[in-house]
């Protein structure tokens, strides 16, 4: 469903993504991970258009989406959170949904309907009249993922949704995410919450310094010794050996 | 028409007059670059400064520029107590807030001297106004040499200023991260409102330096401000040496083209050149930094 | 609701009945005036969230455009007026136009309308085919066909219509989602094209709506005043009075303008009686207003009132 190829992003002498490339296809639940500052956040600007890529290509459903502006990508069908949440602050929870349900519904009402739906689907139907500002970090997140997912999605790129929960809010959100994928959208999602990722996802890449230094399994890639070291420092994977390193790095 | 013995005259006369726009900007791109607001009471409050000026001439028969020595520390006080009084600790929220009390700021200033004063223009005539400096390849009026020499000199000392000393760490440090700055001690809001004052210490000088060779009214401040504008944004937000070199850039580009164009044509070229760079380079000719 | 919908438009249409005398008529007709303009400027800077601070570019192009039709083409008043709004809002899709393209916001964008305005001032001062700095005299030719009544009676119906009009656009976008996507743009415009909002034209169609509306207020002006210069019609005074009366009242709220301007005109009026009508002094007042209002009260007199308030920017 989406193909990335070969693509790279300057900013002034900063090579923030150098040639990364991933697919993901339909159904899949596919993580990103790498260490700060590794270019995740770009990789996804780049996608949902919010940034050009200098050179590489973006396909989505079989188009060419490269450099297409973001709200035209999303009515394609690719829709993104922010890793800051950005909720419209004096609007109630509903009405931030119904904003992103005004994409495919023009009524008020019902677009107002659907918001209260996909507010259910995601767990957040006690918080529907209270403004947004109001709301904690996990509601906020949770937020984000009920407004790009009222725009009717295929595919859905979380960035870091997880940061900032703790345990409890780390469990009820799982099986959420889980749950949307069975309902049918397909998901791309960054984290460094490690649990969450070998948890949710069937594959994950690994990010580092604007490469793509890694593919595989959770299970695989936690032993990759490039991993660890990018997470570690050189020669960490030596020292380390094997098992330890999975939990170290979540 | 367009021989250099009428040309030259006219761009030195627009240097000069540059010189003071290059000091109402310098205040006002210090008040962008460290609270990030544009301050629209700035013409307003320039009004204000050069009414100072006028009376302390007519009423008590102070030089303009020995004027200077009052008019910039009351200036300064100005500011620093509108700041922190009024404009400063708005309601997190909108920051068109700001704007629009700025505004609201200018319109009282602004119609206040319409009730106390009247619409009239008022001059001050020293003895020196009218004398004439010769430079060789054209005649310059005293008055506005003067203000081009104690232009340059301002900017080297907000330089200074910012450059080199405690005060100035602190307001860069302010300008760059204020929750930073909180973090390290610093007291923000007396920052905002010391730059603020500093802003409004250089509209003190300003008047004192236009008085002599422009005139005063309630709505002089509207002619400044927008021009104002345009030289901040041109030189960039937050530069002084962008402030300079725009304030100039811009008195002679009004000179001269209402030396050739006709009147109107000098001040519709300042709002398209405004407009101009606005869009195409909001960043001005020397982009974002306090420098 | 409905029901005080209907006393209060009961009212308003039977008003001229009651009210006789012409001080209060023309009061009335500058609270409808300052209605329709406030209810304009709310569609880009209530609902939209893009502060103008040169409406008066809007006004002034309406102004001049029904006055110019008039006289040098003979174009029926009422036509004229139809054709001012849709030159102001050809005039707000090209600011906007420029300001939106090159992605200009708060200050940046409010310093450009600014500037627009100014530029529209000057042109019109230094062209002498359309009266230069010495304005527009309308020809008087009275009746009604012409837009001018012998009594303020009429006058009245038009600003009454026009105003109630604007309310009317104002409430209409409320509930729609254009409504939804300027509020959205206007509370974050990042997350709003995430959504898919495509910000440039929705913001596009506000300052055109905008515009257009604002328009209709300086044909109006003009029809009425019979006298417009390039101070009147591009001033940044008008820019000033038209946003007063949204703030004051509730930014992108449907009655915040209407609120706005009765306040602001009452109060200006109470000053007057007060104070004396010396020059400056109820803009000083004004000023005042406006300082006190957004640092105290930035949602407005209708966010102030605890029933009304239940009415927040952009409920549906």
């Amino acid at each position: 469903m989406l193909e990335v190829r070969d693509i790279t992003r300057r900013f002034g002498g900063l090579l923030a993504v150098s040639g990364a490339s991933l697919s993901v296809a339909s159904g899949e639940i596919v993580a990103l991970i790498g260490p700060n500052g590794a270019g995740k956040t770009t990789l996804f600007a780049m996608i949902s258009g919010f940034v050009a890529p200098d050179s590489g290509t973006v396909r989505f459903a079989e188009r060419d989406i490269t450099g297409m502006p973001p709200h035209e990508i999303c009515r394609l069908g690719l829709a993104r959170t922010f890793q800051i949440a950005q909720p419209f602050g004096r609007l109630s929870v509903r009405e931030n949904i119904a904003v992103g349900a005004h994409l495919r519904i023009a009524d008020r009402q019902d677009a107002l309907r659907r918001a209260e739906a996909v507010a259910c689907q995601l767990g957040m139907e006690r918080l529907l009249d209270q403004p947004a500002a109001a709301l904690t970090v996990a509601g906020r997140k949770r937020l984000e993922v009920a407004r790009a997912l009222a725009t009717g999605p295929r595919l859905l790129l979380l960035d870091e949704v997880m940061a900032g929960l703790n345990p409890t809010e780390l469990a009820e959100i799982v099986p959420v995410l889980r749950a949307i994928r069975d309902a049918g959208v397909t998901i791309l999602l960054i984290e460094h919450v490690m649990q969450a990722v070998v948890s949710l996802a069937e594959r994950v890449y690994v990010l580092n310094q604007g490469r793509m230094i890694a593919e595989g399994p959770p299970a695989q890639i936690a032993s990759t010794s490039a991993v660890v070291e990018a997470y570690l420092g050189q020669g960490a994977a030596q020292r380390l050996g094997g098992r330890a390193v999975a939990g170290a790095m979540s | 028409m367009l021989e250099p013995s009428i040309l030259l005259p006219a761009a030195i006369n627009g240097l000069t007059m540059g010189a003071v726009y290059a000091l109402i900007a310098l205040g006002l791109t210090l008040i962008y670059g460290v609270l990030h607001i544009i301050n629209f009471a700035h013409g307003s409050l320039l009004m204000v400064a050069l009414y100072g000026v006028f009376f302390l001439y007519k009423l008590l028969g102070v030089d303009p520029y020995a004027a200077m020595l009052v008019l910039v520390p009351a200036g300064f006080v100005a500011g620093y107590a509108l700041q922190r009084s009024v404009i400063g600790a708005i309601k997190p929220g909108r920051d068109q807030n700001v704007l629009l009390i700025t505004l609201g700021v200018s319109i009282v200033l602004d119609n206040l001297a319409v009730y106390f004063f009247t619409g009239d223009t008022q001059t001050i005539d020293t003895r020196y106004s009218l004398e004439m400096v010769n430079l060789g390849v054209a005649l310059v009026s005293l008055p506005r040499l003067i203000g081009l020499v104690a232009a340059l000199v301002f900017t080297a000392a907000l330089w200074l200023l910012i450059g080199s000393t405690d005060l100035g760490r602190a307001i860069r440090a302010v300008a760059k991260e204020p929750h930073g700055a909180r973090l390290v001690g610093i007291d923000v809001d007396h920052i905002f409102a010391m730059s603020f004052g500093i802003g409004t210490a250089c509209l003190g000088a300003a008047a004192c330096l236009l008085l002599p060779m422009f005139y005063v009214s309630p709505h002089v401040g509207q002619v400044f401000v927008l021009i104002a504008f345009t030289v901040v944004v041109l030189g960039g937000m937050g530069s002084f040496t962008g402030a300079l070199i725009g304030g100039l850039l811009i008195g002679v580009t009004e000179s001269l083209g209402g030396l050739i164009f006709g009147e109107s044509a000098g001040q519709l070229a300042i709002f398209l050149i405004f407009i101009a760079v606005l869009l195409f380079r909001p960043t001005g000719l020397f982009g974002n930094r306090l420098s | 609701m409905r029901v005080a919908l209907v006393i209060a438009a009961v009212c308003a249409v039977a008003l001229p009945l009651v009210v006789t005398s012409d001080f209060w008529l023309g009061f009335c007709i500058t609270v409808m005036l300052s209605t329709l303009m406030g209810a304009a400027w709310n569609v880009l800077g209530g609902y939209g969230g893009q502060v103008s601070f040169g409406h008066a570019a809007y006004f002034g192009a309406g102004a001049y455009t029904a006055a110019l039709l008039g006289m040098k083409l003979g174009v029926n008043a009422w036509v004229a007026l139809v054709l001012a709004g849709a030159a102001a809002g050809l005039v707000g899709l090209l600011t906007g136009y420029l300001s939106f393209r090159y992605g200009l916001r708060g200050s940046y964008f409010a310093l450009v309308t600014l500037a627009f305005a100014e530029v529209l001032r000057i042109l019109a001062g230094t062209v002498d085919w359309s009266g230069g700095g010495v304005g527009l005299y309308l020809p008087l030719r009275a009746g009604a066909a012409n837009l001018q009544f012998a009594s303020k009676a009429g006058y009245y119906y038009v600003a009454l219509a026009l105003g109630a009009g604007a309310v009317l656009v104002g409430w209409a976008i409320q509930r729609s989602r254009l409504g939804a996507w300027l509020v959205a743009i206007r509370e974050n415009e990042d997350a709003a094209r995430a959504l898919g909002v495509d910000t440039f034209a929705c913001k596009l169609k506000a300052i055109t709506i905008s515009a257009a509306l604002t328009g209709f207020g300086g044909a109006f002006y003009a029809d009425y005043y019979l006298y417009i210069d390039p101070g009147i019609a591009f001033g940044p005074g008008v820019s000033v009075e038209i946003l007063l009366a949204p703030i004051i009242g509730g930014l992108g709220t449907v009655w915040g303008p209407f609120v706005g301007a009765l306040a602001l005109q009452g109060a200006g009026e109470l000053g007057r009686r007060l104070l004396g009508d010396a020059p400056g002094l109820s803009l000083v007042f004004y000023g005042v207003l406006l300082v006190v209002m957004v640092k105290f009260r930035p949602d407005g007199l209708i966010g102030m009132f605890g029933r009304f308030a239940r009415q927040r920017p952009a409920h549906a």
